[in-house]
């Protein structure tokens, strides 16, 4: 994934609640086997309404997605991350957002920002009056900045998800330097324990 | 303090750990299928990597897969090539397949408990949020996203943040006709689609204990949509009558080391847990979703409720734009909805004890005119003992479609779909928005109230008839 430490720009207000992955991405888009071009099936749904927040050309070129609560329920499809970013957008900012989808997002380095509901409400109604607004979000002081609205708001992200946000590191490399204690592992498995091979 | 059951399967499978990267855990089990895979095999080429091991990784082909008319392939080009790339990446990274046609064939979460291969304390991940079904063994199983499938190809390991720990607890006895569907559609009604959120849910009380292996899969597949990333029951003597005599079980001496071992998977009296919630299962009744998300579900005996009485402003929002699209007005008694399809079949409710329950219903009836029934086995194995039984013939004897093993209409990738503004009652697990087919309607349900409701033409249970 590519390193992330700071992005700056304007957001994309979308005031509903249970924003599932079946909406960000439906499944008539899953079918591809390859892992770019999802943009264009972001809330393609949605999309077909022309006064919906994403066809409104005040809010073109943002990078950051503030959504109500719940965003990213359902399934575990990080077609729904991929389309994100392929539209464009590096940061998703909610009150709460569903485990899988949240995983998915840091995999590829899409950053998930979870904020209080209050807070992220203030957000909503900001932009929506100034869609020009501009937000701050930096992964190196964990915060949120917002210079017109005087708010600076930190968020949660753990240690281990930073480091390979500002290093853009690939999980699967970071994982290889523990192959011996991986064989060591396998080796003391009962012996019981299943496998696939036709028996 | 003690441990609870989650907490103990998880510390047998760490594999490193530091105070400041989240847990590298050890995979028994990766089932993989042909949506959320191909990128991820890609990934490995790239890379110049091999599936590490290919001994605890099986795949199948469920999403894709028609359910009509097999002789005839796959005839969607995109469902056709997504397939034929599952096949050429097992082939050449040396992966188990079931590919479509082949005996063993179905449902992911289906095939896995089916084999055998599905047990006691082990961590099983697949591509695909209703893992979870395989917690119902007393496994800690969840779903992963295509980067975390090629994590877990190259490593057979998976990096993960400890989830929390929630128990749900339900003493019944549960009322007759109310059934496991019903039970974690309460559930999620009560906890809401967020309510999981970070946790790992033990399903808990005698409501669980008297359940079989077929009814806490039910429960246990639908824990994501409560939120939570897995759910599990600890394994009991249900638990290992399944499992014996399957044919990736444990044998001989293995089977008595198993057991042994298996009996432990319990939490201890004194653990705790981070949440509590008790449901009181005696005075549950058949639920019915009424929305566009799970947790907007009520008793079969309620009216649609009206968005101006809801309290939170955020679900009263959610509530109207539900209706909206459901094409719902508030106040409508539930059982004055009407259906044009009834779809049984999925991971939650496509096994054989749910074939038998629709297949009493059905039995001396006749689906109601008008109305399209599909009945779709969540596998070969499934479609062959329920044939076995005779099922089938009392299925397509009162009007219903039977048909081949997949995942069909729970989220037509295939051509298994709602058109524009159709209504369902279907024993899947997701009423979202488009979920069964742009447009489609969903309400969901259990095996005998679907079954019920293809009889009167309207949302029904067995009772009413
Ligand atoms: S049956 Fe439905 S929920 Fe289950 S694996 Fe298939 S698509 Fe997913």
């Amino acid at each position: 994934m590519l390193a992330v430490q700071r992005v700056q720009g304007t957001a994309v207000p979308l005031d509903r609640s249970d924003v599932d992955t079946d909406q960000i991405i439906p499944a008539e888009w899953l079918k591809r086997i390859e892992r770019t071009g999802f943009g264009a099936g972001l809330f393609s749904a949605w999309r077909q309404d022309p006064a919906f927040v994403l066809n409104q050309p005040r809010y073109s070129g943002a990078s950051i997605l503030v959504a109500g609560p719940n965003f990213g329920t359902g399934s575990s499809r990080e077609h729904a991350a991929w389309a994100l970013q392929d539209y464009g957008f590096e940061v998703v900012i909610s009150s709460r957002i569903a485990d899988i989808f949240r995983n998915n997002c840091t995999k590829i380095g899409v950053l998930p920002v979870v904020l209080a509901h209050d807070v992220v409400d203030r957000l909503m109604r900001a932009i929506e009056d100034d869609p020009a607004l501009e937000i701050v979000v930096d992964v190196q002081e964990r915060t949120v900045w917002v210079g017109a609205l005087d708010l600076s708001e930190p968020f949660p992200l753990d240690d281990f998800t930073q480091y390979r946000f500002l290093n853009g590191l690939d999980d699967i490399g970071l994982s290889e330097r523990h192959a011996a204690a991986i064989a060591a592992y396998e080796a003391a498995r009962p012996s019981y324990l299943p496998t696939t091979t036709p028996v | 303090m003690g441990q609870t059951l989650s907490e103990k399967v998880w510390e047998r499978h760490v594999v490193h750990r530091t105070d400041d990267e989240p847990d590298l855990l050890y995979v028994d089990l990766h089932l993989v299928h042909e949506v959320t895979s191909p990128q991820a095999f890609e990934g490995l080429r790239l890379a110049g990597r091999r599936v590490r091991r290919p001994d605890l990784t099986l795949a199948t082909m469920d999403h894709n897969v028609p359910t009509a008319g097999l002789h005839l392939g796959i005839t969607d080009p995109i469902s056709r090539r997504q397939c034929e790339a599952l096949e050429s990446n097992c082939k050449e990274f040396g992966v188990p397949l079931y590919a479509m046609g082949h005996a063993d064939q179905g449902i992911v979460h289906v095939i896995g408990p089916q084999l055998g291969l599905t047990q006691p304390g082990t961590i099983i991940v697949c591509g695909d949020s209703h893992t979870a079904t395989h917690g119902a063994f007393g496994a800690i199983a969840f779903g992963i996203g295509t980067s975390e499938v090629e994590h877990v190809l190259a490593t057979q390991t998976l990096p993960q943040t400890k989830p929390g720990t929630m128990a749900v607890t339900v003493d019944g006895p549960l009322p007759v006709g109310v059934t496991a569907k019903d039970v974690i559609l309460a559930i999620i009604a009560r906890i809401g689609t967020g309510g999981g959120i970070g946790k790992i849910i033990e399903y808990r009380g005698s409501v669980f204990r008297g359940l079989s292996m077929e009814g806490r899969m039910t429960v246990c597949n639908m824990s994501i949509e409560g939120g939570a990333r897995a759910g599990l029951i600890a394994p009991d003597d249900t638990t290992f009558a399944y499992l014996e005599g399957r044919r990736h079980a444990p044998k001989g001496a293995e089977w008595e080391r198993a057991l042994d071992d298996w009996r432990s998977l319990t939490t201890d009296p004194d653990a705790t847990f981070d949440d509590d919630v008790v449901i009181d299962g005696t005075t549950l009744s058949p639920h019915v979703s009424w929305g566009t998300n799970p947790a907007q579900t009520l008793p079969i005996d309620a009216s649609i409720p009206d968005p101006d009485t809801i309290a939170d402003p955020g679900a009263a929002d959610s509530a109207r734009r539900a209706l909206q699209y459901m094409g719902l007005r508030a106040g409508t008694p539930i059982r004055d909805i009407t259906v044009d399809t009834v779809f049984v079949g999925s991971c939650t409710n496509g096994r054989i004890e749910d074939l038998r329950a629709v297949a009493e219903v059905l039995r001396g009836r006749r689906v109601h005119e008008g109305v399209r029934m599909l009945v779709v086995p969540g596998s070969m194995a499934v479609k062959a003992q329920a044939e076995a039984e005779g099922l089938d013939a009392v299925i397509s004897g009162a009007g219903a479609e039977w048909r081949e093993a997949g995942c069909s209409m729970c989220l037509a990738m295939n051509p298994d779909k709602l058109a524009p503004g159709e209504r369902s009652a279907s024993t899947s697990n997701r009423n979202f928005e488009g979920r069964q087919g742009p447009g489609g309607r969903t309400h969901l349900v259990s095996p005998g109230v679907a079954a019920a409701t293809a009889v009167t033409g309207h949302l029904a249970a067995p009772a009413d008839l």
